[in-house]
């Protein structure tokens, strides 16, 4: 009976169907038919379907094979049949990326694409554009500009989308159909005119003056199509973005015209534009929400989604438009698709009042064990700004966190609950002794690593600090006994640092670290022995500096660093404090993330750059990278030439890139260089120019500068000129016309060599006050300035700037102090405190900087006098 | 993917918005499927775990619309047909609703109406036109479904190809259209 149940279960399944347990071997060996004559149509159709259902099923086929394949299926030209001659032009396409020599099919396609049957036609330009490139295309380019203007829609949407497709390889092509694409794009078939309107779209994205001819009259006159509606208007509202003067007001309109679309598509394409511009008009707010509200309430789940994920992504945006839909995504919370419930819980969570927080959460629990972990993690960063929002409410919060960790899900969806629970305990000095006690019995059960060392760290870091750390060295001291390698070596490290800040503890803590140093592994032995050794010396500077606050260098660039130096062989000792620290991380704008979405790999200042800076030669010889500063523009948004600079610090020496951009594409810049006008001091070493600056390409200028000995020197403001060879040139390809060219100049703005360019600003902890008083001895200068701000907050961050110290460090209400510290180009440490008040002839400031050298110190009052 | 944050920012002015589509079987196993940006699912290995992880959430609850791994993914099924096209989080919803529907259209129509596995895989060759016809490379290339139709559905039963002329193969995709509106 089974046997007879899976027999009628396969035959379901399969139905005799040829395409069920395809073998690639017998299917390859079936493509030989195709040499026989006459053709037999649908066998071969047939037997073609079957090759193509093993690509499409991720079959690999090897190089050879694919060749013979390809080879085979050209056979098939010969028969006129137009079904058969379909599937040839989807095998091409198919085999096209794998076989060969694929460009021998050139000569039929072309025939096709050029010939009277329109079934072959559009399909054929499609299949010979996947097959061509840059360098087979002048044979054809007639046939293509042909196409485009042939009076069957199908042939000439084909032509268009194929140069558009090519023309990410051969940029100038479209640029030379371009007379035939702008006619197309008044064209009666409604695909003709969006594709048309798509690869102009494409071809002036960077040249705004011809897109705003481009567009003006489409904006009068009704495309008939509404994808190139869409597309419209995304380029109206992209030109509305970049020009705010009075000139956009006709797009505006337009805008707003659709807005009275009968089309849905058009109406949220309209709305959705309306809100996400730079500067919603005011006017024009509220109607473009209440599409967003029909649409919440809409019975096809797809509206509702599009709805509830435009609210959603407004909420920092709009705060106010956002809560005024709160009724209307309440309704959505239950509803039946789980995409649409999770936005509108994490938008109401993002925007809601104190008030309603439990009601929420409890409808969340309600379902969020059916979601996936991506949106948990979501609904996790909701409830995490919740933490910090209404701060009153923790106690809830950390217990429905908590219970959250205690359910299944994967290591990213815990390390954000653990990530929540973190930035609770540091943020909100009441919910930290709740949210380290589900931690402390989170990290009892928990099978990540990577998760139970951060735990076990942060335990470390603020266990010493809590009323009664005694009860977290038991949680601490069990994960030695009991885990792996990695997590022992952390339980190590944690425990060290209740020794190292509770004198009190400390003969418990020796003995715990004693027995540790029996351990089986490595790291863990060594840990032990080296903070039992330092905690002997019970020197408190260097507990400090070795145990409790010790720097992290970034560690790509000290593995950099130290390559340079093992390559160098230099003699000298290898400092550490040159290279960077990890980056403080400034106090992000609180973006409101409502969505999963793929996360970029953060990459510091130095490390994008470092590449470009290996060019330079002689580089290794200016020893390692110390800052690079955030650009900085150097000409106005829209001239001829855009250039920024980046400065790059070195100890002694500092890397200034110019990075330009040729914005005219009739010219092609040669011989780029800059001449610089230093202050005095300042030596010019070397200028690495650009040689060639075509169209749109960013190039760079390097110039390596040597900082004058004396600190205090340099300060100052520099004036640059870019000189250069211009030669016009063919726009289309880029080749310059022949001849000489002529030399001209480009002025540059100024720029300044300020404090914060050489400064990089250290982490510091809550400790500062011990850390400051700690350097009591060390030489301390301070002055006190008048600031032309009125605002005491206004001038606590003009004063950071200037320092370049992140704006985190500004602390008190009334009295602004800035507490902060960093290392100076050259590894001088210093420390800086700042009291900033008004009184009655305006804002002054008292100002102190302590540093082992003095010039530093002096070099920072200077900075800000 | 270079990367900018989602918030308040404007739809991208392009014609690439289709990333994916692909039609599964009701295990969840592949009929056919087509990724058309190298930097969404490059791997067959990568898609074929996409789409489990795609058929396991949708194949119960019938909610047209979900967002997956920073896809938007719209859906539609059938007897043991499951239909989906998958676009951008950052793209028109409704953009790619209409691509949906075109795509569920042309082959109902070209599978008359029975759209289930064992006749879809009768006239594979003609939805796998209908599928080039539909998307070239991303680009939506049609969404009329008796002009998708009429440029796939190249073959009939009875009449010889070679004997049919272009306009007869218009006209029976017409008539099969006609046929499914007053149905």
């Amino acid at each position: 009976m089974s046997s007879f149940k899976r027999e009628k279960k396969e035959e379901e399944d399969g139905g005799g169907s040829p395409y069920q347990n395809l073998d690639k071997t017998i299917v390859l060996q079936e493509a030989r038919y195709f040499n026989e004559t006459p053709v037999n149509p649908r066998k071969c159709s047939h037997i073609l379907s079957k090759i193509l259902f093993l690509l499409n099923q991720g079959e690999k086929l090897s190089t050879q094979e694919a060749t013979d394949v390809f080879f085979a299926t050209t056979k098939l030209f010969q028969s006129k049949d137009v079904m058969l001659r379909r599937m040839v032009y989807l095998c091409i396409k198919e085999l096209s990326k794998l076989a060969q020599d694929v460009i021998i099919v050139t000569s039929s396609l072309t025939k096709d694409m050029t010939g009277k049957e329109d079934l072959y036609r559009a399909a054929a330009i499609r299949a010979l554009c996947s097959i061509t490139d840059s360098t087979m295309l002048q044979a054809i380019e007639r046939y293509m500009k042909q196409a485009i203007v042939d009076k069957n829609p199908a042939v000439r949407s084909a032509a268009l989308v194929s140069a558009l497709h090519l023309s990410t390889s051969v940029p100038d092509l479209v640029r030379r159909w371009a007379n035939e694409a702008q006619e197309a794009v008044n064209s009666d078939n409604a695909m003709v005119s969006y594709h048309a309107l798509g690869i102009l779209a494409s071809t002036r994205r960077n040249d705004k003056l011809s897109t705003v001819k481009l567009i003006t009259p489409l904006t009068k006159y009704t495309l008939k199509s509404q994808y190139a509606l869409c597309l419209l208007i995304r380029m109206v509202a992209q030109l509305i973005d970049d020009d705010d003067s009075e000139a956009s007001t006709p797009y505006i309109r337009f805008i707003q015209s659709c807005l009275g679309h009968k089309s849905e598509m058009i109406l949220y394409e309209a709305a959705h534009a309306i809100l996400n511009l730079k500067k919603t008009p005011r006017d024009l707010a509220s109607s473009a929400v209440s599409v967003l509200q029909l649409f919440c309430g809409s019975s096809k789940a797809t509206l509702r989604l599009a709805g509830a994920r435009t609210l959603a992504r407004l909420t920092s945006k709009h705060p106010t438009a956002v809560a005024a839909c709160a009724v209307d995504l309440e309704n959505l919370i239950s509803d039946p698709n789980r995409s649409v419930a999770t936005l509108a819980v994490t938008t109401l969570l993002a925007t809601g009042a104190e008030s309603s927080v439990d009601r929420l959460m409890k409808q969340i629990s309600s379902f969020v064990s059916e979601i996936s972990d991506e949106f948990k993690i979501v609904v996790v960063k909701a409830i995490r700004r919740l933490c910090q929002k209404f701060p009153r409410k923790h106690q809830s919060l950390a217990a429905f966190l908590a219970g959250m960790l205690r359910d299944e899900g994967g290591l990213e969806y815990k390390a954000a609950i653990a990530d929540a629970i973190i930035a609770l305990v540091e943020e909100n000095p009441d919910a930290k002794e709740t949210g380290l006690a589900h931690l402390c019995e989170f990290i009892e059960d928990c099978e990540h690593t990577a998760l139970a060392v951060r735990i076990l760290h942060l335990l470390g870091r603020e266990g010493p600090k809590s009323r009664q750390p005694s009860r977290y060295i038991r949680f601490i001291y069990n994960r030695v006994i009991l885990e792996s390698g990695p997590v022992r070596a952390a339980a190590v490290s944690a425990v060290a640092q209740f020794g190292a800040q509770r004198p009190e503890l400390l003969p418990n803590i020796r003995v715990l670290l004693a027995r540790c140093e029996m351990d089986d592994e490595d790291e863990v032995r060594d840990r032990a022995i080296y903070y039992n050794a330092i905690l002997d010396t019970a020197d408190q500077e260097l507990i400090n500096d070795y145990i409790i606050d010790v720097p992290k260098p970034n560690p790509v660039l000290l593995e950099k660093a130290l390559r340079d130096h093992m390559a160098n062989q230099s003699q000298e000792a290898f400092d550490i404090l040159t290279v960077p620290t990890e980056e403080l991380k400034e106090a992000k704008e609180d973006v409101v993330e409502i969505e999963v979405r793929n996360k970029p790999k953060l990459l510091s200042m130095e490390e994008i750059y470092s590449e470009q800076l290996a060019r330079v030669p002689g580089i290794d010889k200016l020893g390692p990278l110390f800052k690079t500063n955030p650009p900085v523009e150097l000409t106005e948004p829209e001239t001829e030439y855009r250039v920024r600079l980046l400065k790059h610090v070195f100890v002694r020496h500092a890397i200034l890139q110019f990075e330009c951009i040729n914005t005219l594409s009739d010219q092609v810049l040669e011989q780029v260089h800059v001449r610089l006008e230093c202050p005095p001091e300042y030596v010019v070493r070397f200028i690495l120019p650009c040689p060639q600056l075509a169209y749109d390409k960013p190039a760079s200028v390097f110039v390596v500068i040597d900082y004058p000995s004396a600190y205090l020197d340099s300060l100052g403001t520099f004036g640059a000129t870019l000189e250069f060879v211009v030669r016009d040139c063919d726009p289309n390809t880029g080749i310059p016309d022949p001849g000489e060219g002529y030399a001209d100049t480009y002025p540059l703005e100024e720029f300044y060599m300020g404090c914060a360019d050489q400064i990089r600003a250290r982490a510091m902890g809550d400790d500062w006050e011990q850390t400051w008083e700690r350097a009591a001895n060390i030489l301390e200068i301070s002055d006190t300035y008048a600031l032309p701000e009125t605002d005491p907050g206004a001038a606590a961050k003009s004063v950071c700037e200037y320092l370049g110290l992140p704006k985190a460090t500004i602390v008190g209400d009334a009295v602004k102090e800035i507490r902060g510290g960093g290392v100076f180009r050259g590894g001088a440490p210093f420390l800086v405190k700042a009291r900033i008040a008004s009184s009655n002839v305006g804002v002054t400031m008292l100002i102190a900087a302590r540093s082992p050298r003095e010039d530093v110190a002096q070099l920072l009052l200077a900075a800000v006098g | 993917m270079v990367y900018t944050t989602m918030e308040g920012a404007l739809f991208e002015p392009t014609l690439y918005i289709v990333k994916g589509m692909c039609i599964l079987d009701n295990d969840g196993n592949r009929v056919l499927a087509k990724y058309y940006d190298k930097d969404v699912l490059p791997t067959p290995k990568e898609q074929k775990a996409f789409e489990k992880n795609l058929f396991n959430k949708t194949h119960r609850a019938n909610s047209e619309i979900i967002i997956l791994d920073g896809l938007t993914c719209v859906y539609k099924s059938n007897v043991d047909l499951f239909f989906y096209v998958m676009g951008s989080s950052h793209e028109n919803e409704l953009i790619l609703q209409s691509v949906l529907n075109a795509l569920y259209e042309s082959v109902s129509i070209l599978l008359r109406r029975n759209v289930e596995k064992r006749i879809l895989m009768d006239s594979l060759d003609a939805v796998m036109l209908a599928f080039d016809e539909i998307c070239d490379r991303g680009v939506i290339l049609d969404s009329d479904p008796t002009s998708i139709v009429g440029r796939a559905a190249l073959r009939t039963e009875d009449v010889p190809l070679g004997e049919q002329t272009v306009v007869q193969v218009l006209q029976s995709a017409k008539e099969q259209l006609k046929w499914s509106l007053l149905k």
